[in-house]
């Protein structure tokens, strides 16, 4: 998985941002070459021969699943990418404020070229902490971006006091709870904060928000919820495999987004999997320590979801 | 067949460092070139010609005469046997994603939603509603058929007539005639095919690959249409005037285990096709008994590239790594 080139996912509202962290991320001395793709030429002020302009088209696959869309102009502009590899270290793409990240989210696993070259490092959401909760009620799309996130740069702290900073904080963690959430100013987070965050590597999630990882925690939005399961007992693989097919093809519709580490029986090795909606996939990641619990952990974040089959489910499948 | 039953030609390669991905190859005159990833054409002699300084070459045509390539500057450029290089267009600030050559040496490119065609009368476009996925000529007349989105245009440039437009639902990509004409074929992004016989515009859907299609060659009399995008060869019947409507295809040169086929060149007077495969094994497949000759073992890379040479006396192949051969240089 090592020599896959990190995509970075850029999204966030109208004004939240993206903009000015983008071009932060392209000014700043970091000894990093990025292809960057945008949707709007003129607002980026660096010079950057890599930087790729895209249309937005979302397609829909013919594969019998109403909800597998995708870019098609992103697996375009990243085939032709791929040709000159060696030219840069990451991708980083920026979707319009109106974007549903799904479908971007989605090109990463549907396209055997991409998702065979390159892997989805982290979704990043710039939130607009003055207005974010005025967006919550008015634009579907800032919660979705919000339910998305790998990571989330609460922005613009500085025109909010300190109790409307916390309110906001709340309202994005009952939406996301597993995001990391980096607050500034002027977009101006640490890029280490943003790059190279490897979204299988749910450690880093576990370490800030431990308590949120402990047994079928639930969190109260309108309508989007999220679910974090455990089991200290290894899985058994195959029943494993079962039933997140199902999970994935009846709740899957209404499954923004899921991920997880995984113990199987007899297995040495951690294996990670993250999905967006019906699209599932995994890999073995790596040995597991001999310092560190073998652990079990997957969560689910979605409109709907069933939480009680979820966890019944996933209980299901600790190894007789 | 066993492996080491398999006659090796391995050594009349001449190998060749194209120094990136490449993207198409051909020959100009008797010499083997290659367009890369870099914007290069990269001769086999060892000469190598920017023929998109600071670009990338996105998609490369030969005629034996000009090596056509478009790349991610906005141009259209010609490279020819002596290394001359010639701006045929240019589209300001985008990427030039497909180009095109006609029977008469008539040049197409598309750039986004855009086709353009060059004429006598000047430069003609066509705006269709999404993002051109492939361009091709039909084999005689100035036609043109135009990838998209849900289906194909098909387009006359001389003429002011709103172009026809065969509609499947998906994303076409690549598109090509049949020999005669009577056919025209996408490939898609799922891992499939589609047809369109143009007498009464029915359709033929090829499928059951385990990957997308990339790569699609006829055989010289027109009657197989042979494939990428599987474990083996994929040949399918357009012999008769139904082409492969209710038909298997049949299959050639199986891949070693966990490879797969990327890249397919029919002989241009043989019964035979030249076969890449994603662990950079080149070979070269007899269609009336599955014979199989190796020309490059399975080194590394992945086989984007392969030409006969117009005689077919002599082969060129590429991979994404930028290793480049020629069979009887």
């Amino acid at each position: 998985m090592s020599d896959k080139i990190p995509v970075t996912v850029l999204t966030g509202y109208f004004g939240a941002g993206k903009t000015t962290l983008l071009n932060r991320i392209l000014s700043e001395p970091h000894g990093k070459k990025y292809a960057v793709i945008v949707n709007e030429f003129g607002e980026i002020g660096i010079d950057n021969d890599l930087i790729v302009g895209a249309d937005e088209e979302v397609f829909e696959m013919n594969n019998g699943c109403v909800c597998c869309t995708v870019r098609g102009d992103l697996i375009r502009i990243i085939d032709g990418l791929l040709k000159r590899k060696g030219k840069f270290d990451g991708i980083l793409v920026e979707t319009t404020g109106l974007a549903d990240p799904a479908p971007v989210a989605q090109t990463f696993f549907v396209d055997e070229t991409v998702s065979g070259k390159t892997s989805l490092d982290a979704v990043v959401t710039v939130v607009d902490a003055k207005w974010l909760n005025d967006r919550l009620k008015d634009a579907p799309e800032a919660k979705n971006q919000i339910a998305f996130a790998d990571v989330i740069v609460l922005n613009k702290t500085d025109l909010v006091t300190p109790d409307e900073l916390k309110d906001v904080e709340l309202r994005i963690r009952a939406i996301n709870p597993f995001a990391k959430i980096h607050k500034t100013s002027r977009s101006a987070v640490a890029l280490d904060d943003v790059l190279s965050q490897g979204a299988f590597d749910l450690d880093r999630i576990l370490a800030i928000e431990p308590h949120f990882l402990e047994g079928g925690h639930h969190h109260h939005d309108e309508d989007v919820q999220s679910f974090s399961f455990s089991a200290d007992a290894p899985l058994d693989a195959k029943t494993f495999f079962a039933w997140i097919d199902n999970v994935s093809q009846i709740q899957g519709p209404n499954i923004l987004r899921a991920k997880g580490i995984l113990s199987f029986k007899d297995d040495p090795q951690r294996y990670v999997m993250q999905g967006v909606h019906m699209m599932f996939e995994g890999d073995h990641q790596r040995d597991w320590r001999e310092d560190e619990k073998r652990e079990s952990r997957i969560v689910f974040i979605g409109r709907d979801l069933n939480q009680k089959a979820l966890q019944e489910g996933f209980e299901a499948c600790i190894a007789k | 067949m066993a492996e080491n039953e398999v006659r090796s030609v391995a050594e009349l390669v001449k190998l060749c460092e194209a120094g990136a991905h490449v993207v198409a190859c051909g020959f100009l005159g008797d010499e083997a070139v290659f367009a890369t990833g870099e914007g290069e054409i990269a001769f086999v002699s060892g000469k190598k010609v920017g023929a998109h300084p600071n670009g990338g070459i996105l998609e490369a045509i030969c005629d034996g005469g000009r090596m056509i390539t478009c790349g991610d500057d906005g141009r259209v450029v010609a490279t020819d046997a002596e290394g001359r290089t010639e701006i045929l267009a240019e589209v300001k600030g985008k990427w030039i994603d497909h180009v095109a050559l006609g029977p008469d040496g008539m040049i197409a490119w598309s750039a986004g939603k855009t086709a353009y065609v060059k004429t006598k009368k000047g430069e003609r476009s066509l705006d269709v509603a999404t993002t051109v996925g492939g361009l091709a000529f039909a084999p005689k007349g100035f036609r043109l058929a135009v990838a998209h989105y849900n289906g194909v245009s098909l387009w006359f440039p001389n003429s002011d007539a709103k172009p026809d437009v065969l509609e499947w639902k998906g994303s076409h990509l690549g598109v090509l005639w049949s020999v005669d004409g009577k056919f025209l074929i996408t490939t898609m992004q799922e891992p499939a095919m589609h047809g369109w016989r143009l007498a009464d515009n029915k359709h033929m859907r090829m499928s059951g690959y385990p990957m997308r299609v990339r790569s699609m060659s006829f055989s010289h009399d027109g009657k197989l249409l042979a494939t990428s995008g599987a474990e083996s060869i994929i040949l399918w019947p357009f012999g008769t005037k139904d082409g492969p409507m209710g038909k298997d295809p049949g299959m050639l040169a199986p891949a070693r285990e966990g490879s797969r086929v990327t890249c397919v060149a029919c002989h241009p007077e043989k019964e035979a096709v030249a076969v890449g495969y994603s662990d950079g094994m080149v070979m070269m497949a007899r269609i009336s008994d599955a014979a199989e000759i190796l020309i490059r073992g399975p080194e590394g890379g992945e086989v984007t590239a392969l030409a006969w040479r117009k005689d077919g006396a002599a082969l060129a192949y590429g991979t994404d790594e930028g290793k480049a051969g020629v069979l009887n240089p």
